[in-house]
């Protein structure tokens, strides 16, 4: 199952490093990670999108956990979350198919950002299965190029700062999540 | 207040952290930081390759609980400290690395003697630091130690370039730590709900057995255990790193399980109802075929690191916390099971009756077990013993018959041949007078024999026995085993050292044995003499170790042929 992924982490050179080399030497498959400076400019948030069955998912949460570079971390999967994800799409556009192009656009409620003779490019800011079904919309006018920027998301409920809590308590709900899952065996 | 050179900032942190002892060589980069060394008075032990600093200060770290510390320049020297590292991160062992880096204008530009150390090192250390900033130099070294030494323990790297070692700033120690990321205090204390359910299981379990790993030493945990044990009458088995935290001739003892623990060990984990890991992490040497692991057992996992509870194996206990604080715990609420598990235990002993540890003593070769029996009886099984990798090894598991905590330092999890020698200084240094012994094999020894010169320039005592089978033993066995005789590689005997001249060469005592009788005459002589000693014992040259679990194999489809 996929799973969105909220990291806080010190905006401290080698950081992403650490957390994509962790990735990879634990053989955790990333789908998508956004990275950005948050209000405090001494933590960044990350976003990661990863897929597996509970026990990766509960392993990639502790091996981050783990990582002294991370302050916190929390599976916004959990929650009811907003997620959004911005992609460019450069698609052949004819005179005679912008039209319809428009239209799809307008649907979407995308926007035209670059117009030329033979291409227009177009912004589209969503969920991932929207983001999926506008890409297979403008598939057959020919797409050019993609550029996504991977999944960003939040809960609606609850907040991940650095002071809101600390750390331990997320471990804390870590320690309780495990002994909750393993009461069911 | 006057201004300091970083170098000397790194140097006076050391001392402020209460190092006493750096394993090093140095060069280039780290030239100004080995100007400082010079009269600090901190004691520097010169080492031959960069690899043995690493595995000095990681021996330190194991026999002593306290950071070892190692300094050595970039590129190269960095990378041959990466071994050691890895050795010690797969380990838990507390170490604080210090790599010289080029100036940071010229970091990226592979420059001479440049290496991403960061890079390469952030997969084998607990943490790393690149240290740009000269203010930042006095927290990161406290951070190091505190990171290094705390929660799991673990290395950790400072990568420190040469333009910061030379710049100035003032310097103050910090005198707290506080990494918001990293606060091992908090997870240290056990949640009481996962105490109470963890009691219940064990009063309610009918064949209850512990099995005890690195974690509860390192914890420092050895009387709780004890108590629990004494306490409970439930049996008690341990991994090659948990190898003294009880003592073997105990009569709840089990010894070692696994791949080459005892057939007893191994039942009885296989039998049991509840498996009571402490400190320990399911790895596959000790699991066997991992889904025909313990398949009756509940199982109860006390650990500091989150991440490895439910890593290999699902757990029904878990208990997030220092090994000794919960057993502190656990010790309020045990009962005496004695009579309630008494069926367990008669089975237990009759499994021991059957399937005793034993080795073939009435050839005219020398066998490994006996030398490392002997080694055992005259040290009173007291003694700090250090091992290479292989058969030698896993013989020194089942025959030394340890006893207290610390005593045991070797290569579990990384594997890695050539460690015990320089592990060995290591642990002299930090445990002066006691005797330290290094139980070595022909293939291990050669690794990292270079340090002789090291042992011998500074008079560590420590001795050396070299358990020389002409081959690469274990490797030897598989191939006979499971490779149809095919001895690919694993011949050693053509083409070995003589080891004697080797050892003479450096200066260090050395003997050989070649008939059983002379055995326990050159351990006398060997533990008498007060300098660093080499015995060469030519050994038996075709003996397995046994019992042996293949890989991959459940843990009671045990071959056991000795």
């Amino acid at each position: 199952m996929k799973h969105v992924i909220s990291v806080l982490v010190e905006n401290h050179f080698g950081v992403l490093a650490h957390v994509s080399g962790l990735f990879s030497a634990r053989g955790f498959n990333i789908d998508s990670l956004a990275v950005g400076e948050t209000d405090d400019p001494t933590v960044s948030r990350m976003t990661i999108v990863a897929h597996g069955d509970d026990r990766v998912i509960e392993q990639i949460m502790k091996q981050l956990d783990k990582l002294v570079d991370v302050i916190k971390v929390q599976d916004v999967t959990q929650e009811e979350m907003i997620e959004r994800e911005l992609v460019l799409i450069k698609v052949n556009a004819k005179a005679t198919a912008r039209p319809e192009l428009m239209q799809i656009v307008s649907t979407f409620r995308a926007k035209v950002v670059d117009v030329n003779p033979k291409t227009v490019t177009v912004e589209v800011t969503g969920n991932g299965s929207k983001i999926d079904a506008m890409l297979e919309l403008l598939r057959p006018f020919g797409i050019r190029e993609v550029v996504r920027t991977g999944t960003v998301a939040l809960s609606r409920k609850s907040e991940l700062t650095v002071s809101s809590s600390a750390k331990s308590e997320s471990k804390s709900k870590e320690k309780s999540g495990t002994q909750k899952k393993t009461e069911k065996v | 207040m006057s201004e300091l050179t970083g170098a000397q900032i790194l140097i006076e942190s050391l001392k402020q952290e209460g190092v006493e002892y750096v394993f090093g060589l140095p060069g280039g980069a780290i030239l100004p930081t080995f100007d400082a060394l010079y009269d600090s008075g901190l004691k520097l032990i010169l080492v031959r390759h960069e690899q043995g600093a690493s595995h000095m200060a990681d021996g330190f770290g194991r026999a002593t609980g306290r950071p070892g510390v190692c300094m050595v320049t970039s590129g190269p020297a960095a990378t041959n400290t990466v071994t050691g590292l890895a050795t010690a991160c797969m380990d838990s062992s507390p170490m604080v690395c210090i790599t010289g880096q080029v100036a940071t204008h010229a970091i990226g530009s592979d420059a001479f003697q440049e290496a991403d150390v960061i890079g390469i090192t952030q997969p084998v250390t607990k943490h790393n630091y690149l240290v740009r900033d000269i203010r930042q130099l006095a927290r990161t070294v406290k951070e190091a130690f505190y990171i290094a030494s705390t929660g799991r323990p673990g290395p950790v790297l400072i990568d420190f370039p040469v333009d910061v070692s030379r710049a100035k700033c003032e310097f103050e120690y910090p005198k707290e730590v506080n990494i918001r990321g990293y606060q091992p205090h908090k997870v240290a204390i056990p949640n009481g709900q996962q105490i109470d359910r963890a009691a219940e299981a064990i009063r309610a379990s009918k064949r209850p057995c512990l099995y005890v790993g690195g974690g509860a030493i390192a914890s420092g945990a050895d009387k709780e255990l004890f108590e629990l044990v004494e306490k409970t009458g439930i049996p008690i088995t341990t991994t090659v790193l948990g190898l003294g935290i009880f003592p073997e001739t105990h009569p709840l003892s089990l010894r070692m399980l696994g791949m080459h623990g005892t057939v007893y060990a191994n039942y009885a984990v296989q039998g049991s109802d509840l498996l009571i890991s402490v400190g320990a992490r399911f790895d596959d040497r000790v699991t066997g075929k991992i889904d025909k692991f313990a398949p009756h057992a509940k199982i109860m996992h006390i650990d500091i690191d989150p991440s490895s509870i439910s890593k290999t194996v699902r757990v029904d206990y878990p208990i997030v916390g220092d090994v000794k604080h919960v057993l502190k715990e656990l010790n309020k609420l045990a009962k005496d099971k004695r009579e309630q598990i008494k069926e367990w235990t008669v089975q237990i002993e009759e499994w021991k009756k059957k399937h005793p540890l034993k080795y073939n003593n009435t050839t005219d070769q020398i066998r490994q077990e006996y030398v490392i029996q002997q080694i055992g009886e005259l040290t009173n099984h007291q003694a700090v013993v250090t091992t290479g990798v292989g058969q030698h090894q896993m013989w020194t598991a089942q025959w030394y018959q340890f006893s207290s905590p610390r005593s045991m330092i070797t290569s579990g999890g990384l594997g890695t041949m050539g460690f015990g020698f320089p592990a060995a200084i290591g642990a002299q240094i930090g445990r002066p007078g006691e005797t330290v012994i290094c139980i070595d094999g022909d293939g291990s020894f050669q690794m990292t024999m270079s340090e002789l010169a090291t042992a011998s320039y500074y008079k560590i005592p420590v001795k050396v026995f070299i358990m020389d089978n002409a081959h690469h033993g274990m490797v030897r066995q598989w191939q006979e085993l499971f490779y149809n005789r095919r001895f690919s590689g694993s011949q050693l005997g053509p083409s070995n050292p003589d080891f004697v001249k080797i050892g003479e060469a450096c200066g260090v005592y050395s003997l050989q044995v070649s008939k059983k009788d002379d055995v326990v005459p050159a351990i006398e002589k060997a533990l008498a003499h007060q300098g660093p000693v080499l015995v060469h014992c030519k050994v038996a040259q075709e003996d397995n170790v046994y019992p042996m679990v293949p890989a991959g194999s459940a843990l009671d489809q045990v071959m056991d042929m000795a």
